[in-house]
């Protein structure tokens, strides 16, 4: 697509691209470059040089038990979080479409935990699962059931997921209706006049309606549990109990600010690159073209 | 998005009776569902310490609101929170303005001019978006350790602005403005610039608003950058700030003043989500495609 009129110059549209391509390079592709430059090194034990090892810091990752259980783990937390989201929001979704009246105050109602940091979001659900002071796991105790997410693997992951896809619901929700309420009325009353009760018509005319809407929000939740989450894993466990909520981007932070492994750490980053670039591939090739219109 | 049909025949797809009222709860639980963490955190920051520390803590607010909010403003725990909100401001805004400018400024020169180099910085900015900072956390810090801009706004702003999504958004706005405004202002004499500041940027009001209000709240909620380059507490923005209120080690954390400071950093982009629902909400359609 181009523009049929333009102005004359060459120095104007320049110095307008200046500003913008000064800190992408400085702050963009430089660092990006650093990453991968790096992950093909090894200080040596002292800091005070760099060893070339080529793809060795890869091959050490990918033989790396902890870094596959990352792999593991985030796979586990991106799904669970994309589920538990997604499947509440169209839930909420499809009750609002329901309405005649009223799907306006619910979205109003339904929407602003959007606003709401994922950090922020950890430390709520956090206090109300504290093993000390938190209200539910209280309750939970009267119930007989001793939760202790610091402890117990299990428990960390699922307040991390919940605490995650909490956020989520209201970001989904907008999507949800608007996709439901873009579907033509008149083919769901033609079914209902055939005789289609609800569940016949949202299996078999409304969600496949929707597919573009679902297939979308998936990449869109599986990009946000990916990076966005570190706020929700670093306030509620810091990755533990044993590495159990490590996920990779929490992992390219411990190992590169905490443990100081450069090499590795920068390895890792490329590898999360990659996946990055797939997703946008992904994307790009099929939510693009929307799938039923 | 709206729908524009009649009314269809009551009860064949909308609900009536039990079934419009099993609606309505549905949805009443989800909203229960979706403020209850809120309520409590609200409910923790009106009582005091003692009442939470021997559960379970109270479910309906007490009376040490003004105690705790401002103990939490003035002095904090380990800086004052009106410090961190307005270091919180400061990095929301300079993110918002300072990427909009930026953007509005190249996708210009890509739209309405033919210039060297051009296809080049049309595709270099195009790979940024892409790849989130938290990807590439590690160099980046050193650039800006490098710059001597750890604790400091600039530090705290530039690495989030390298980002191309508004430009993206702004290109292909000016794409549907129509050839003839353009061509009139060239036939008047026009200058490119007087054309931007009395053509383009009026017609881009909505557009620029839209995703102010995005990404205002992306800025304000940033959270592993702050982190890593606000080392010194004066400089923390108040969404990092909540975690290091935490006591290391058995110490009992302060629960009132932490659950004041999270109801404290929810208000503005709440405020700012709920206030302009209907710019957030183009926005948030917008800045996706």
């Amino acid at each position: 697509m181009e523009k049929r009129v333009t102005f004359k110059g060459i120095w104007l549209p320049l110095l307008l691209v200046l500003p913008q391509m000064v800190i992408t390079a400085v702050f963009f592709f430089y660092p990006a470059g650093q990453a991968i430059w790096q992950s093909l090194f090894i200080p040596d034990p002292f800091g005070l040089s760099m060893q070339w090892v080529g793809l060795g810091n890869f091959e050490y990752l990918l033989s790396d038990p902890y870094y596959r259980a990352s792999f593991a783990t985030t796979a586990l937390f991106t799904s669970l979080v994309a589920v538990v989201s997604m499947g509440v929001a169209l839930y909420l979704a499809v009750l609002a479409d329901r309405l005649i009246k009223g799907s306006g105050v619910y979205r109003t109602l339904l929407i602003w935990p959007y606003a709401v940091a994922p950090a922020v979001a950890g430390v709520l659900w956090m206090f109300m699962f504290n093993t000390r002071v938190g209200v539910v796991s209280w309750y939970l105790g009267l119930l007989g059931y001793d939760w202790n997410h610091v402890l117990n693997e299990g428990e960390a992951m699922g307040l991390v997921v919940i605490a995650s896809a909490w956020g989520r619901i209201s970001y989904n929700f907008l999507f949800f209706l608007a996709g439901l309420q873009s579907i033509p009325k008149s083919v769901i009353e033609a079914a209902a006049i055939d005789g289609a009760r609800f569940w016949t018509r949202f299996r078999t005319i409304v969600f496949p309606l929707l597919s573009p809407t679902t297939f979308f929000l998936l990449v869109v939740n599986i990009v946000y549990a990916f990076f966005e989450t570190f706020g929700v894993i670093h306030t509620i466990t810091s990755g533990g109990p044993q590495q159990a909520t490590t996920i990779l981007v929490y992992k390219v932070y411990a190992d590169g600010f905490v443990g100081q492994d450069l090499g590795s750490s920068a390895a890792q980053s490329v590898i999360l690159l990659v996946i990055v670039m797939l997703l946008t591939v992904v994307q790009f090739k099929f939510v693009e073209r929307r799938v039923h219109y | 998005m709206a729908r524009n049909r009649k009314a269809p025949p009551p009860g064949m797809v909308e609900k009536r009776g039990a079934g419009y009222w099993l609606t309505h709860l549905g949805l009443i639980m989800g909203v229960l569902f979706i403020f209850f963490p809120i309520w409590l955190a609200f409910v923790a920051s009106t009582v005091s310490q003692p009442e939470i520390v021997h559960p379970p803590m109270p479910l309906w607010p007490g009376d040490q609101l003004w105690e705790n909010y401002s103990k939490a403003l003035v002095s904090g725990i380990n800086a004052p929170v009106a410090t961190m909100l307005l270091n919180s401001l400061v990095m929301a805004m300079g993110i918002a303005v300072g990427k909009i400018i930026i953007s509005l400024l190249s996708a210009f020169a890509i739209v309405y001019f033919r210039f060297p180099f051009r296809k080049v910085i049309f595709w270099l900015i195009f790979v940024t978006l892409m790849l989130p900072v938290e990807v590439r956390i590690v160099p980046t810090y050193e650039v800006v350790a490098n710059f001597g801009m750890l604790n400091s706004y600039s530090g705290l702003i530039f690495p989030l602005i390298a980002s191309a999504t508004a430009t993206f958004l702004f290109r292909q706005f000016f794409m549907t403005v129509p050839d003839e405004l353009a061509e009139a202002a060239r036939v008047d004499g026009a200058r490119p610039m007087r054309f931007f500041w009395d053509i383009i940027l009026p017609m881009s009001r909505t557009n620029i608003a839209a995703l102010f209000v995005i990404l205002f709240i992306y800025g304000w909620n940033q959270y592993l950058w702050p982190l890593l380059i606000t080392t010194d507490p004066s400089m923390n923005t108040i969404v990092m700030g909540i975690k290091q209120m935490f006591p290391s080690g058995d110490d009992i954390a302060d629960w009132p003043v932490i659950m004041a400071t999270s109801i404290l950093a929810m208000i503005p982009p709440v405020f700012v989500v709920v206030g302009m629902q209907r710019l957030f909400m183009r926005g948030l359609v917008d800045s996706e495609k």
